[in-house]
């Protein structure tokens, strides 16, 4: 490693704010465009599912909604 | 050769091999961003003139190259869309659009970061930045575009139109735009040549560019499997996978 | 009797659609009167100053013609789609190549000739030097043909919906950008004194790719926009 100790990682010689800043946005926006479509792909397949329970009159759905 | 692009046009057949693939590459996108990423803020040598702000550059540099490469990706298969009517070509430039401007998205924001301890300023009228402004501005029209239609085949061929001629546009208003800057060039200002890096510093670089690729790939994929369930909503194959409760 | 060539077909849409400008010559005044509004607009903003505005008018000027044209635009399909005379074009036997070419020459006859030829006046107006009015004047008539060119492909994608108007500037401006810097760029270097002709021999080249390309993604986009 390069860094000598934890604070100058942290302060990387006066440009800890800026690069960790960078890091930090990237890694967010990175997450989420990872965690989007799939969270996006499972909503919809459980949505789905339970349209097609309901409309096949499966009693154990109706009488969670009545 | 035939059957394969016939499977190519087939959704179930799509979605479970882009399953299959995601299982692998997945993995082994993160392992390389977490190398590459630690690689670079952690046990690269400062660079000389700009001390440790450099370190932007294995975020900067990929997200920019990757968000460059996106868009020919979207208008590619946009093409293939228009020429042949292939379906999965238009859930691919569907796919693509919201991953490159996130990265086009990081560019710049990494870019503006990188600029204040650089040159003592967030933003620069520099001509790789307002490139990568504009190229953010046509990613945001053909997602604009995509959703103003109801009619979403004709939003996908008309997406497709408008991304072959932002293609055509993109190398002009690259340079026009690197001769109006060298035009307005203010002295002040002074770039490292990208001849000057070392190598101890273009390993993690290359390393953290492909990891970028890799990860467009797998957002990209992700994307056309939720876009494939979603276009088949009312085919068997989507609802026997929906009733099997099945998440992978 | 025999259906018109191609060319003779041209020459009858463009004047079809020059007699319909000229009916209603309202739409020919406004955007007109959009460019000397917004030229009022500067010096309200940025100072009286003359010697500041005249740094500036080059740019300002090329602005305000480029939000003009893309102002009109949005209009050029319009109401051929809205009575349905455009589908009838696209079953016309007339290679739609060069139908398109007929509507876009009259939308730059209407607005970007026009505006070249009163901008004299408003570049006056914002004491730029009267030695850079000439190249003023040919910038803005070879750019705004781009213009036009690049705008109806926004035209041609956007003419079915409802809500067009604003998406029409998201899809065009950035396409724009090459023309206004090119344009404002021979402005700048006529009133510097140094030479104008290279940056309009490349508003001319911009003109000519523009010139091929432009009316196939038109078509493209009128037969999408008519399949919606």
């Amino acid at each position: 490693m390069y860094f000598d100790s934890f604070d100058a990682l942290l302060t990387m010689g006066g440009h800890g704010g800026f690069v960790w800043s960078a890091y930090l946005i990237t890694i967010l926006v990175m997450a989420a465009i990872l965690i989007a479509p799939g969270r996006r792909r499972k909503k919809f397949l459980r949505q789905l599912a339970g349209e097609l329970k309901r409309s096949r009159g499966d009693p154990n759905i109706t009488e969670e909604e009545v | 050769m035939w059957s394969f692009f016939h499977k190519l046009g087939s959704p179930p057949w799509l979605y479970s091999i882009s399953g299959v693939i995601l299982r692998w590459l997945l993995p082994i996108t993160l392992v390389a961003l977490a190398v590459g990423l630690t690689w670079g803020l952690l046990f690269t040598v400062p660079d000389f003139r700009q001390g440790n702000s450099y370190r932007i550059i294995y975020i900067h540099v990929p997200a920019a190259v990757v968000a460059l490469a996106g868009y020919y990706v979207m208008a590619i298969a946009g093409a293939i869309n228009l020429i042949w009517k292939m379906k999965m070509a238009d859930v691919a430039m569907k796919s693509a659009a919201p991953v490159g401007a996130a990265l086009t998205f990081v560019a710049l924001l990494t870019g503006a970061i990188w600029g204040k301890p650089t040159w003592g300023t967030w933003w620069v009228w520099d001509a790789r930045i307002t490139s990568m402004l504009i190229l953010l501005f046509l990613y945001l029209g053909v997602i604009a575009l995509y959703e103003a239609f109801d009619n979403k085949e004709a939003a996908g061929k008309a997406c497709a139109v408008l991304c072959l001629v932002g293609m055509v546009n993109i190398p002009i208003i690259y340079k026009s735009v690197d001769w109006w800057y060298s035009l307005h060039q203010p002295a002040s200002i002074k770039f490292t040549g990208d001849s000057s890096i070392d190598t101890s510093m273009l390993y993690p670089l290359l390393l953290t560019i492909a990891a970028f690729y890799a990860l467009f790939t797998c957002c990209l994929l992700m994307n056309m499997r939720a876009e494939l369930l979603q276009r088949g909503a009312r085919t068997s194959w989507v609802k026997k996978l929906a009733l099997a409760g099945k998440s992978t | 009797m025999s259906p018109p060539g191609s060319l003779q077909f041209c020459v009858r849409l463009l004047r079809r659609q020059l007699v319909l400008a000229v009916r209603r010559p309202i739409e020919i005044g406004n955007p007109l009167l959009f460019f000397a509004m917004v030229v009022a607009l500067f010096p309200l903003g940025l100072g009286p100053a003359p010697d500041q505005l005249a740094g500036f008018a080059p740019g300002i000027l090329w602005i305000i013609a480029l939000l003009s044209n893309l102002l009109t635009s949005d209009a050029v399909f319009r109401s051929d789609f809205e009575d349905g005379s455009l589908e009838q074009l696209l079953l016309a036997p007339q290679p739609l190549f060069i139908s398109v070419l007929a509507y876009i020459g009259a939308h730059w006859l209407i607005t970007g000739l026009l505006l070249a030829l009163v901008s004299p006046v408003f570049a006056l107006m914002l004491n730029l030097p009267g030695s850079a009015v000439g190249t003023l004047v040919l910038s803005l008539l070879l750019g705004s043909g781009v213009l036009s060119l690049v705008g109806c492909i926004g035209a041609a994608l956007t003419v079915g919906l409802k809500r067009g108007g604003m998406l029409i500037s998201l899809l065009v401006l950035p396409l724009y950008m090459p023309v206004l810097i090119f344009g404002s760029a021979a402005v700048k270097a006529a009133v510097t004194g140094a030479a104008a002709g290279p940056y309009l021999a490349i508003l001319g080249a911009m003109l000519c790719l523009a010139i091929a390309l432009s009316p196939l993604a038109i078509a493209a986009g009128l037969r999408i926009s008519i399949d919606a």
